[in-house]
C-alpha cells in the first residue's frame, strides 16, 4: 500500500480501479472530469478507457459490457445524466450481471452548471440504488461497495459526488499495483437482455420486492449510521454531513445521523436513530430528499417527530451549503453558540467584480465579432451553446441571444426562424458540442427545410472541461492517434451543401463567408477554425504604437483582456497577449502591430 | 497542529501550486491535511480560492468563517474579500500589487487596490509585500506563490519550516525553473523575517 495525496475525483478513479473495473467511459463535464482523467495514467491490461461522444453512448457502452460480467463505470456531471437517462430508465428494468456504476457529479450551486437537479430523485425515479459521499476517502471505499451492491442485486447503481467532494483533496491508501476484474463473458439469453413489455412487467415486480430489500441491507451499511443522543437529532447526507460534523465537533451528544445510500432510504436504521426523538433538522443539498423520506416514514410509523429543513423554511431551499450555513441552521436548531463569525466587516469597501470572460487571444471572440460585423443592421438571432463559447453573451460581444443545453442552438436556431423567417437565424456550436448532440440537429434543419447559418466553433478540443480529446482531434483515452472525424465532412454527408471553413483570425474573410452564408437560403455552415490558445503557442504579442489616437475603438468593440489601458492610455498587457491580431484589423488608423 | 489556511488571488496567478506545496510539504511531515480548489468557469480572470486544512480536527472540505489562522492573497480586493475566513487573531499576508478585473478597461472603476490595503491594514495582523519589486529581480510576477511562501515561513505563521518547503519545491517543481523558484522563496522570508523581527 502506498498514500496518494488526491482530489477527490481521483479518489473515485482509483477505488474504481482498485475494484479491478474493465471498461470505463464517460463525457466531460465539471466537476465530473478528472475521474477519467486520472484513470488514464494508470493503464491496464484489460482496461479500456474512453472518452465516448456523448453521456447516452457511455451509458450504453458500459450497460452491454455488464452485461457480459464486466465491471464498469460511467462518469458524468449531473445534466450529463438527463442524455443518458433514456438508456438508465431502461437498464433499469433490465439489471446486469458485472458490477456498474454510472457517476454523476452533482453541483449545488450551481457553479458550472444550468440546473440544480439531485441525482438522489433521479435514482428514486429509476429505482435503483444511490451512494452519497462525504468525503474523498469516503469516495473511495465507497465506490467499491458501490460495485458489489450492483453485482450483489444485479442492477446499476449510481454514485453521486458533489463538487466540494469531486474537487477536494485527501490522502487515501491505495494498493501498489491494481488489477482487473476477471469476467464471464456475454451469455445469449434473449429473455434477460431484450427488453419486451412482458420483460419490463416482471422486472418492475421484482424491483419493487426487492428495493426494501436494499433498504435493509443499507441500514447495515457501515457509513449510515448514526451517533449521540437526546430529543434533537440532525439528519445529514453528502458533504453537508461533513459541515455538519464540523460544527457539532463541540456537542459530540447531539444526535447525528448520516444518510449515505439515499436510496433506497435505510429505513431501519433511520427508525433506530428516531426513538426517543422529538425534532429532527434535515441538512443536506438541492432537493429536500432526506426530509420528504423521513416525512413518510414517520406519517408511515404515526411517529410524533417534527421535522425541519427545506421545506418548513428551517434550511435554504436553493444554493450550496457551506460550513458558515450548516452552522448557522445548527444553532437555530439546537439553541447552542452561533459559530465565530470572526472580524466584524460591516463596513467592507465595495469589491470589484471579476466576472470570468473569454480568454485573451480566444479565436471565439474573433468568430462572434465577424459574425456580428456582418450582420450589423440586418434582423439577426445569434443560439448559443454550451461551452466557453457561451461567454460570447457577455458585454461588447453580446452574441448570445439564447442558451439552453448541450446542442440545442443548433435547433433554436430553427425555431426562431419559423416564427421568425424573415431574420436571419445563427447558431454558434463548438466542436466537441457538434459531435456530442449537433449533428441531429444538422439533419433536422435539413429534413425539414429550414434557413439557418451554423457557426462551427473549431478550436480543436474540449476547452470548457480541462482540453479532452474528442473525436475530431485524432486522439484517444487508450493513447492511440486515430482518424480525425471531420466536420466538414460529416455535414457535406449529411447534405449541407455550402460549407465554408475559414481562419476567425483572420478577420475580413471571416466576415466575407459570414455575408455569403447569410445571403443564401437553407442550411449553411462555416467552419471557424482555430486553436484554443491554451493548448498553441502564441504567435508573438501585439504593441501599440505612437500612431495610437486613442479612440479605444479596439477595447469597445473586442473586450479583450489584453487590452488596457494605462493612466488613460490604451494598451497591451503582454503578459496575456498571444498576438492573435484581432484588435490589429479594428484598429482605424492602423497602430496596433 | 491544527491550521487552517486560506490562499487567494485571480485565476492564473499560480495559486494552486502554492497550496498544493502546503499540502504535501505538511503530510511529508506527517500531518493530516484535506483541501479544496476552485475549478472551472471561474479560473478564467476569475476569484479563485484554495482551502488547506492541517490537522485530525478539520472535517469540511472548506474552512468555516473566522476559522484561517493565515491568508495568503495574491492580491488586494481578494484578501479583502476573503477576510471572514479569517480568525480575529489570525494573519494575513498579501500582495500589493492589484490586478484590475478583465473588464476593467470597458467599465472603468478605477480600482487600483489602494482601498484595499488601507482596510486590511486598519482590520488585522497583515504583513503587505511589494510583490513588484520582490518579483523584478526574476523577470515574472510568476513567482510569487514561492515568495508568499517563503515570507510566511520567514515571518514563522506557516507551522513549516524552510528544510520541508524546500524540499517540496525540488520535488514539485520543474529543473529549469528551480534556481529561480528557490531565490524567490528566500527573498520572501527575508522580507517575512523582518516582520517577524518587528
Ligand atoms: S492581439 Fe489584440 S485582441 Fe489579440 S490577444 Fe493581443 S491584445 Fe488581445
Ligand atoms: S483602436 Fe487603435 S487608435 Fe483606437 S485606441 Fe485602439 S489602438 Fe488606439
Amino acid at each position: 500500500m502506498k498514500r496518494e495525496y488526491v482530489m477527490g475525483n481521483g479518489a473515485i478513479a482509483l477505488g474504481a480501479l482498485a475494484a479491478g473495473v474493465n471498461v470505463v467511459s464517460g463525457y466531460p463535464g465539471t466537476p465530473s472530469s478528472e475521474i477519467i482523467e486520472t484513470i488514464s495514467k494508470y493503464p491496464q491490461q484489460g482496461l479500456h478507457l474512453e472518452w465516448s461522444v456523448n453521456e447516452k453512448a457511455a451509458m450504453e457502452v458500459a450497460a452491454s459490457a455488464a452485461y457480459a460480467g464486466a465491471r464498469t463505470l460511467v462518469t458524468m456531471k449531473q445534466v450529463g445524466l438527463n442524455v443518458a437517462s433514456d438508456p438508465l430508465m431502461s437498464l433499469a428494468y433490465v439489471g446486469v450481471k458485472g458490477g456498474m456504476v454510472i457517476v454523476a457529479a452533482d453541483d449545488p450551486g450551481p457553479i458550472s452548471s444550468q440546473t440544480e437537479q439531485d441525482t438522489r430523485m433521479f435514482a428514486q425515479y429509476c429505482r435503483i440504488p444511490v451512494f452519497d459521499p462525504s468525503s474523498p476517502e469516503e469516495a473511495y471505499r465507497m465506490i467499491q461497495d458501490a460495485f458489489v451492491y450492483s453485482e450483489k442485486y444485479h442492477t446499476p447503481v449510481l454514485f453521486r459526488p458533489t463538487t466540494r467532494i469531486c474537487h477536494a483533496y485527501a490522502s487515501i491508501e491505495v494498493p501498489e499495483q491494481f488489477g482487473v476484474h476477471t469476467y464471464e463473458g456475454f451469455v445469449k439469453d434473449s429473455g434477460r437482455w431484450v427488453i419486451f413489455p412482458r420483460l419490463s412487467y416482471a422486472n418492475h415486480a421484482m424491483i419493487e420486492k426487492r428495493n426494501p430489500q436494499i433498504g435493509k441491507d443499507f441500514s447495515s451499511y457501515a457509513p449510515n449510521h448514526f451517533t449521540g443522543k437526546g430529543p434533537k437529532a440532525v439528519f445529514a447526507s453528502g458533504v453537508s454531513y461533513a459541515y455538519a460534523k464540523e460544527y457539532l465537533k463541540q456537542y459530540p451528544d447531539i444526535r447525528l445521523c448520516q444518510i449515505a445510500t439515499p436510496h433506497p432510504f435505510p429505513e431501519q436504521l433511520a427508525l433506530a436513530c428516531l426513538e426517543g426523538v422529538e425534532e429532527v433538522l434535515c441538512i443536506e443539498e438541492l432537493s429536500p430528499y432526506v426530509e420528504t423520506q423521513l416525512l413518510q416514514l414517520i406519517g408511515a410509523h404515526q411517529l410524533s417527530v417534527r421535522v425541519y429543513g427545506k421545506l418548513t423554511g428551517h434550511a435554504a431551499s436553493s444554493g450550496e451549503n457551506s460550513a458558515d450555513s450548516v452552522a448557522q441552521a445548527l444553532s437555530g436548531f439546537l439553541g447552542t453558540a452561533p459559530a465565530d463569525a470572526g472580524l466584524d466587516l460591516s463596513d467592507m469597501p465595495a469589491l470589484p467584480l471579476r466576472p470570468p470572460v473569454l480568454c485573451a487571444g480566444c479565436p471565439h471572440r474573433a468568430s462572434f465579432y465577424a459574425v456580428k460585423k456582418a450582420m450589423q443592421g440586418k434582423k439577426s438571432y445569434f443560439c448559443g451553446d454550451i461551452g466557453c463559447y457561451t461567454l460570447g453573451n457577455a458585454m461588447p460581444l453580446d452574441m448570445v441571444d439564447t442558451c439552453l443545453c448541450m446542442g440545442a442552438g443548433i435547433t433554436m436556431a430553427q425555431g426562431l426562424h419559423w416564427v421568425d423567417p424573415q431574420a436571419s437565424c445563427f447558431a454558434f456550436v463548438g466542436d466537441s458540442t457538434f459531435f456530442a448532440s449537433g449533428m441531429t440537429g444538422v439533419v433536422n434543419a435539413l429534413y425539414n427545410e429550414a434557413d439557418m447559418t451554423l457557426c462551427v466553433l473549431d478550436n480543436s478540443t474540449t476547452a470548457m472541461t480541462g482540453h479532452q480529446p474528442h473525436p475530431g482531434t485524432g486522439r484517444n483515452m487508450m493513447g492511440n492517434v486515430v482518424d480525425k472525424i471531420s466536420i466538414e465532412n460529416t455535414l457535406a454527408g449529411m447534405g449541407v451543401k455550402k460549407i465554408l471553413t475559414v481562419d476567425p483570425l483572420n478577420l475580413d474573410a471571416a466576415v466575407t463567408a459570414v455575408q455569403e452564408c447569410a445571403a443564401e437560403p437553407g442550411v449553411k455552415a462555416i467552419i471557424f477554425q482555430s486553436p484554443c490558445i491554451a493548448i498553441s503557442k502564441p504567435t508573438g504579442k501585439m504593441q501599440i504604437s505612437e500612431k495610437c489616437i486613442q479612440c479605444k475603438k479596439c477595447i469597445r468593440e473586442t473586450g479583450c483582456p489584453a487590452l488596457i489601458t494605462i493612466d488613460g492610455k490604451v494598451s497591451i498587457d503582454e503578459s496575456l497577449c498571444t498576438g492573435c491580431g484581432l484588435c490589429s484589423q479594428i484598429c482605424p488608423v492602423g497602430a496596433i502591430q | 497542529m491544527n491550521k487552517d489556511i486560506l490562499i487567494c488571488g485571480v485565476g492564473g496567478q499560480g495559486t494552486v501550486l502554492a497550496s498544493k506545496l502546503i499540502a504535501s510539504a505538511a503530510t511529508s511531515c506527517g500531518e493530516t491535511v484535506h483541501s479544496a480548489e476552485t475549478i472551472g468557469m471561474a479560473q478564467r480572470g476569475g476569484s479563485v480560492t484554495s482551502h488547506v486544512r492541517i490537522g485530525r480536527e478539520a472535517f469540511s472540505p472548506l474552512i468555516p468563517s473566522g476559522s484561517a489562522d493565515l491568508v495568503l492573497a495574491f492580491e488586494p480586493a481578494e484578501a479583502v474579500r476573503n477576510l471572514r475566513y479569517l480568525k480575529t487573531d489570525g494573519m494575513v499576508l498579501c500582495s500589493s500589487v492589484p490586478v484590475k478585473p478583465t473588464t476593467e478597461s470597458l467599465s472603468d472603476t478605477g480600482y487600483d487596490g489602494t482601498e484595499m490595503l488601507a482596510y486590511l491594514q486598519g482590520k488585522c495582523r497583515c504583513l503587505i509585500i511589494d510583490a513588484q519589486s520582490l518579483c523584478a529581480p526574476f523577470g515574472s510576477s510568476q513567482y510569487f506563490n514561492v515568495a508568499i511562501l517563503g515570507a510566511a515561513v520567514g515571518a514563522g505563521v506557516l507551522g513549516l519550516d524552510a528544510e520541508s518547503m524546500l524540499q517540496e519545491m525540488e520535488r514539485k517543481i520543474p529543473a529549469k525553473f528551480i534556481e529561480n523558484n528557490i531565490a524567490a522563496f528566500r527573498a520572501g522570508m527575508q522580507i517575512g523575517e523582518a516582520y517577524g523581527i518587528k
